[in-house]
């Protein structure tokens, strides 16, 4: 006979009931009618990432992805994998991340997103921790499926550390409702089949899948993927409570338009939110 | 059934799972669902069977080394999976997959490829088939196995540069999920070895337990009803030696797994999660998985499939390593005691017996000679001169 999850440790712990400060924040500021914008920025990439964040959340963002750089980003594009292997090359770590961001009075709401092994490695509980001591208080794991979260989940809730998932197009409708109540801080609603990165077009599918989950949670739902500029903002948070933007606001940061660009850009953004 | 399935959630002992992104979820439980369907159908499996006797060239025969078994004080087998269509091993897990996603309604295969061999196998059923093909190969490789690169073109693959990390194997996964998450409705990723996210590690398996099962009859005629004391083939994700340990797992026979010391997971690596799998490997103090460095692109890879951790942590297998160098002297060995010129990957386990052939002596060693040396003689002729 084959071990059940329990027998194997693998056990999936229900989401506390109550929301966690990361979420409290984000339903405060749909609460006020206002679209939610979270902005991505690689942790470790130039001297000056700690400047991109403040730049990035007084420019509107409304809560902030820290990303810690991974050897193998599988879920990323090439702006992100390029922004990540930069970072690490100038010698980006968790610790070193973390570290800094302690010093990093954003003032708005934190969330790393980063890839399963550098928590494992470093082993649940030291990672939440240090996390949470550093100011963070939501995680982002793309490579922690459902079925795989239960041991990082069981260490993260009572942590402080909200696990946000991921929800797909791929997803079958009795799939959706378990991912998303499992989800804390916000829902991750993946705009499209593909990759971190830019595209020309708003992706109907990402217009779909924030219909889905709206119909189902009253969780705060953001698009992210493929979600690249103002317009495309504005288009899908029509549906969802808001987005993530992340390679479009990477792209201008590797091309060095520094912490002036990258707030620029998200100014853009917000605005193009707040007419909408 | 000599090796178990893995349990319900994907895992052999504490290895394997399904780490993959949630977009992927769905489309492993189908593959998982499907293959369980198939491989329990006996026409799908009469016409994999048929396949790989009539277009593969199946059975392998195993040759018995005498010049080299005098020259080692060891008694040699080779199982020829060299004598393969497409020369290596490879083709019996492309028959069965590509099989299978024509029969789930997939019109597209994406694969990684280290040496090509895999990439060529996979371009061939394509072919085969009627599929479209798309390769990725890391940059390095490319160089330095250009001949397989042509072959792949002229099958008809598209044959895509991996041009981040390391550029060889590892960033080549890397880029056929990407492709994946991005082409999961029609697409099938026709993975290579018996590493990644479950089902692949126990498919990719029983699509190689042909070797095993051959390998058990062959040696019961020529042995005698014996065993061979010792089982042994090269690991880099390990799908050759598990085909062949398959068969001698519930004997006494000792199972060898010998992997190249720059690219050795279960030999220096530590319990992590990449490519879809928690298994053994290599990285540093925080978690970023280190590059490998071999002289054989099929076995330059930091990670190996969770089977692989399992058999060593409960020590029913073991895993040496060997050099570039004593790699080098086992492929000349090899090709000029017997006439065969190996691959780069099987010169491994081969150099394991060579370096070990005092503690060996008198003993039968079978050993899995999974591929054919042609795609490695330009890399050879620059390295010996």
């Amino acid at each position: 006979m084959s071990p059940t999850l329990a027998e194997e440790g693998l056990t999936i712990p229900d989401a506390p009931s109550e929301p966690g400060e990361f979420e409290r924040s984000l339903r405060a500021t749909r609460e006020s009618g206002r679209k939610l914008l979270v902005a991505y920025v690689t942790g470790g990439l130039h001297d000056e990432w700690p400047d991109v964040v403040r730049a990035v959340a007084d420019a509107g963002a409304d809560a902030i992805e820290i990303g810690i750089p991974f050897s193998d980003p599988v879920m990323d594009g090439p702006v992100i994998q390029e922004a990540s292997e930069l970072a690490l090359r100038d010698g980006a770590s968790p610790v070193t991340v973390l570290d800094t961001l302690r010093t990093i009075d954003a003032g708005v709401p934190l969330a790393v997103m980063t890839y399963y092994n550098l928590a494992f490695h470093m082993g649940h509980e030291r990672f939440a921790s240090l996390m949470y001591e550093a100011g963070v208080r939501a995680a982002i794991l793309p490579d922690l499926p459902l079925e795989e979260v239960g041991p990082w989940a069981t260490a993260a809730d009572p942590a402080g550390i909200e696990t946000v998932m991921l929800a797909a197009p791929t997803a079958p409708d009795d799939r959706l409702p378990r991912v998303v109540a499992r989800s804390r801080g916000f829902v991750y609603a993946v705009g499209l089949l593909g990759v971190t990165g830019e595209r020309d077009a708003l992706a109907e599918s990402s217009l779909v899948i924030a219909r889905r989950l709206k119909a189902i949670t009253d969780k705060p739902v953001l698009v992210g993927v493929g979600v690249s500029n103002g317009q495309q903002a504005a288009e899908v948070s029509q549906v969802a409570d808001g987005c993530v933007i992340g390679s479009a606001l990477m792209r201008r940061v590797v091309e060095g338009e520094g912490p002036a660009g990258a707030g620029a850009f998200i100014a853009e953004v917000r605005a193009a939110l707040d007419a909408s | 059934m000599s090796l178990p399935e893995p349990s319900s959630s994907g895992r052999f002992g504490e290895f394997g799972g399904r780490y993959v992104p949630e977009t992927l979820v769905p489309a492993c439980q189908e593959l998982e669902a499907a293959f369980r369907e198939a491989w329990a159908d006996q026409s799908f499996r009469d016409e994999l069977d048929g396949l790989l006797a009539d277009y593969a060239g199946r059975p392998s025969p195993i040759t018995e080394c005498h010049r080299l078994s005098a020259e080692l004080g060891v008694r040699v087998l080779l199982k020829r999976e060299d004598l393969n269509h497409t020369g290596s091993h490879k083709i019996n897990n492309v028959l069965g997959q590509a099989l299978l996603a024509k029969r789930m309604g997939k019109t597209r295969l994406v694969a990684e490829t280290g040496a090509g061999q895999h990439g060529v196998a996979s371009a061939t059923a394509a072919a085969l088939m009627g599929m479209e093909c798309k390769v990725f190969m890391g940059e390095v490789d490319m160089e330095r196995q250009a001949l397989n690169v042509f072959r792949m073109r002229l099958l008809g693959a598209e044959v895509v540069p991996a041009m981040s990390g390391s550029r060889t194997l590892k960033d080549a996964v890397n880029e056929a999920m990407r492709d994946w998450v991005a082409t999961v409705e029609n697409t099938h990723y026709c993975l290579g070895s018996v590493m990644g996210p479950h089902p692949y590690p126990w498919m990719v398996r029983e699509f190689h337990t042909v070797i095993g099962k051959e390998s058990r009859e062959q040696c019961a005629k020529l042995l005698d009803n014996e065993i061979p004391d010792v089982v042994t083939a090269c690991v880099g994700g390990g799908s050759n030696a598990i085909g062949i340990f398959s068969g001698f797992a519930d004997t006494t026979a000792e199972l060898v797994g010998v992997e190249p010391a720059g690219g050795a997971a279960v030999g220096r690596g530590v319990p992590g999660v990449v490519h879809g799998m928690k298994s053994y490997l290599m990285q540093d103090e925080f978690g970023q998985v280190q590059e490998a460095h071999s002289i054989s692109a099929g076995l330059d890879y930091p990670g190996v499939g969770p089977e692989h951790s399992h058999l060593s942590s409960i020590g029913r297998a073991r895993y040496e390593q060997v050099t570039d160098d004593e790699v080098i002297a086992a492929f000349q060995l090899l090709s000029r005691t017997e006439g065969i010129i190996p691959a780069l990957e099987p010169a491994h386990a081969l150099a394991w017996i060579s370096r070990d052939r005092a503690k060996l002596a008198g003993k039968t060693v079978l050993l899995n000679m999974s591929g054919r040396g042609d795609k490695d003689v330009g890399q050879m002729m620059e390295i010996l001169g």
